[in-house]
């Protein structure tokens, strides 16, 4: 896809015209809340009130950050973090010919991913002989779960919102604070830490950041459950990297596994397939915390110059190879 | 200053810093208005200051959480002393004796004390959020619903652009307030203290026990309850800042980055109405 080049995010939406009455964010009381404690003698530099990045927009209307290099002090949200003994659970999904990209996408995640933080992996495969061995760092563990196989790659792909539903209502409630899910055709490159927690996390889509909300890739037929009409939307979200509490994102997939089970008694297929739900439910779901596109690249070997650092990047791939159909 | 003249919309551990122009006043309304929420709102009106109740509470009318459930607090000496202000739907007012003092470093120090048993009696029962203001102040602009959060904190209006060490904390090891050279984030004003009702008695209380130890050992933090706050937000991180357009003084002058007043410290005569130097 040929790209103008980028200049910077910005809220080209200059007027919130949205169904307001369908907006919803959940009270902070309720949400497990814990304190930014930190401790005595821990220095860092001062904070500037006036100085910083000028090129990027940090922070949404609703005033959820967005998260950019130089926004953060990574070792000041680390040792606040911390203290919480807090568990991320991190599902990938790897069937078919994707398990190809297991080996590396765990290897360069234990060089990167949440360094020094209890992680539980949770890696659905219809092929559990072929997960490589990768060396865990401490704190890290993984746990194979054996699916069956599936024909098309977007019923694997759509298929995921059930899969991580049941996940986090059977299991995770005991054992994990937040969740991330990551699409596993993909590498880290650089850190990604504790600053993308939140209660609710939307991460940018790598293309689509300056686009004009009417020229996002949403679902536009009236007919389908994803339908956001023109004149609404915030921001482009990708489906290959989404997260938060396990309360938030078990009822964000459990609501998107409910509208596409109503798409497909209707006999319709969003046109991003889960991705396109995933736009829907945070449109109206806001989320708390947004990721920049360093956090979900296009490919490590294109840069646009207000991606200081690529964290995290789908690999190249031959989609004809790889996908079942 | 950066280029545009705008303000740094995040602290370094993620809290927003609440500027004109980061938020959409509308979208935020509707998001807040679902949650049928009440907002406490302290103030401390003893002595001479009862003099700055009328235009504190007719500019709030006009500006602070309008159409939002608001309950005011209004602690003083003299309740009859407090004017009739007509209060619009939705916001209500209560008035609660307290001695007079006649130290005002004394007034400053007890409303850490009156603020804790306020929400342990009522507040706990009845509010979401948790407002404490001065009361030697006006509103001259929109303070709306993106000022809530679990803990919030307002840049003082002198000392946003100073280096860490020019920060007026406690520098004292033997005060309970005291905050070293090498450490620091922001300096905080004590006008304004905000959050979710259980967090802002955490730090009511902390602040109180901490002037208790202190008065214990004959000693007063320079910045009075203001330094103890500042030491609580250095090692509890507010959730979210608000620029000095939420805080700010009638005796500075505008810079560019502040592109609108909102909430200002008028212009007194401090030996006219202390009642002690």
């Amino acid at each position: 896809m040929k790209r103008r080049s980028l200049i910077y995010l910005h809220t080209n939406q200059n007027s919130c015209k949205q169904i307001i009455g369908k907006v919803f964010i959940k009270p902070e009381e309720k949400y497990k809340n814990f304190g930014l404690h930190s401790s005595p003698g821990f220095l860092y530099n001062q904070p500037s009130v006036l100085v910083g990045r000028t090129d990027v927009v940090s922070m949404t209307p609703w005033l959820a950050p967005i998260i950019w290099e130089g926004t953060f002090d990574p070792t000041l949200v680390d040792s606040i973090y911390k203290q919480h003994n807090l568990t991320i659970a991190t599902t990938v999904f790897a069937l078919g010919k994707y398990t190809r990209f297991l080996k590396d996408f765990l290897e360069s995640a234990e060089e990167h991913y949440f360094v020094g933080f209890r992680v539980h992996y949770y890696l659905f495969t219809d092929q559990p002989e072929a997960v490589p061995e990768v060396k865990m760092g401490k704190n890290h563990r993984l746990t194979v779960r054996r699916v069956p196989s599936m024909d098309r790659w977007q019923d694997i792909s759509m298929g995921r919102m059930e899969i991580l539903e049941k996940l986090i209502e059977n299991e995770l409630a005991s054992e994990a604070d937040y969740i991330f899910c990551l699409d596993v055709d993909t590498k880290f490159y650089g850190r990604w830490g504790s600053e993308s927690l939140g209660r609710l996390v939307g991460v940018i889509h790598p293309w689509f950041f300056d686009y004009p909300r009417d020229q996002f890739t949403y679902e536009r037929r009236p007919e389908s459950q994803a339908f956001i009409p023109a004149g609404e939307g915030d921001y482009y979200y990708t489906a290959a990297a989404f997260g938060g509490s396990l309360a938030d994102v078990h009822h964000l997939t459990k609501t998107c596994r409910e509208q596409m089970n109503i798409d497909a008694a209707n006999s319709i297929e969003a046109i991003w397939h889960e991705e396109s739900h995933l736009n829907k439910y945070f449109l109206y779901n806001k989320p708390s915390k947004l990721l920049s596109p360093e956090y979900l690249w296009r490919d490590i070997n294109i840069s646009v110059g207000q991606v200081k650092i690529i964290r995290f990047s789908h690999v190249a791939k031959n989609n004809a190879e790889v996908r079942p159909n | 200053m950066g280029p545009d003249g705008k303000g740094i919309p995040l602290s370094p551990w993620l809290a927003p810093i609440v500027w004109e122009g980061t938020f959409d006043p509308t979208l935020i309304d509707s998001i807040y208005k679902q949650q049928n929420l009440t907002i406490a709102t302290t103030v401390f009106a003893l002595g001479k200051y009862i003099r700055f109740l009328k235009d504190f509470l007719e500019s709030a009318e006009q500006n602070y959480f309008v159409g939002f459930h608001v309950h005011y607090y209004i602690f003083t000496d003299e309740p009859e002393q407090v004017p009739a202000v007509e209060l619009g739907e939705d916001h209500h007012l209560t008035v609660i004796k307290v001695p007079s003092s006649n130290r005002w470093q004394e007034i400053s120090l007890s409303r850490m004390r009156r603020l804790e048993e306020l929400i342990e009696s009522q507040l706990v029962n009845e509010a979401d959020y948790v407002f404490s203001l001065d009361v030697d102040t006006k509103f001259y602009g929109h303070w709306g619903v993106e000022t809530l959060g679990r803990l919030v904190g307002a840049l003082h209006p002198w000392f946003y652009s100073s280096p860490r060490e020019q920060f007026t904390y406690e520098r004292r090891p033997e005060s309970q307030a005291f905050i070293p050279y090498s450490e620091g984030d922001y300096y905080f004003i004590g006008a304004v203290i905000g959050g979710l009702v259980k967090d802002v008695y955490q730090l009511a209380k902390t602040c109180r026990e901490q002037l208790e130890i202190d008065a214990s050992k004959s000693i007063e933090a320079v910045w009075q309850e203001e330094s103890h706050l500042n030491k609580y937000f250095l090692y509890n991180k507010p959730s979210k800042l608000l620029s000095p357009e939420y805080l700010w003084d009638d005796k500075k002058s505008k810079p560019e980055e502040i592109k609108i007043v909102r909430f200002s410290q008028i212009l007194k005569n401090y030996a006219e109405i202390r009642p002690n130097p």
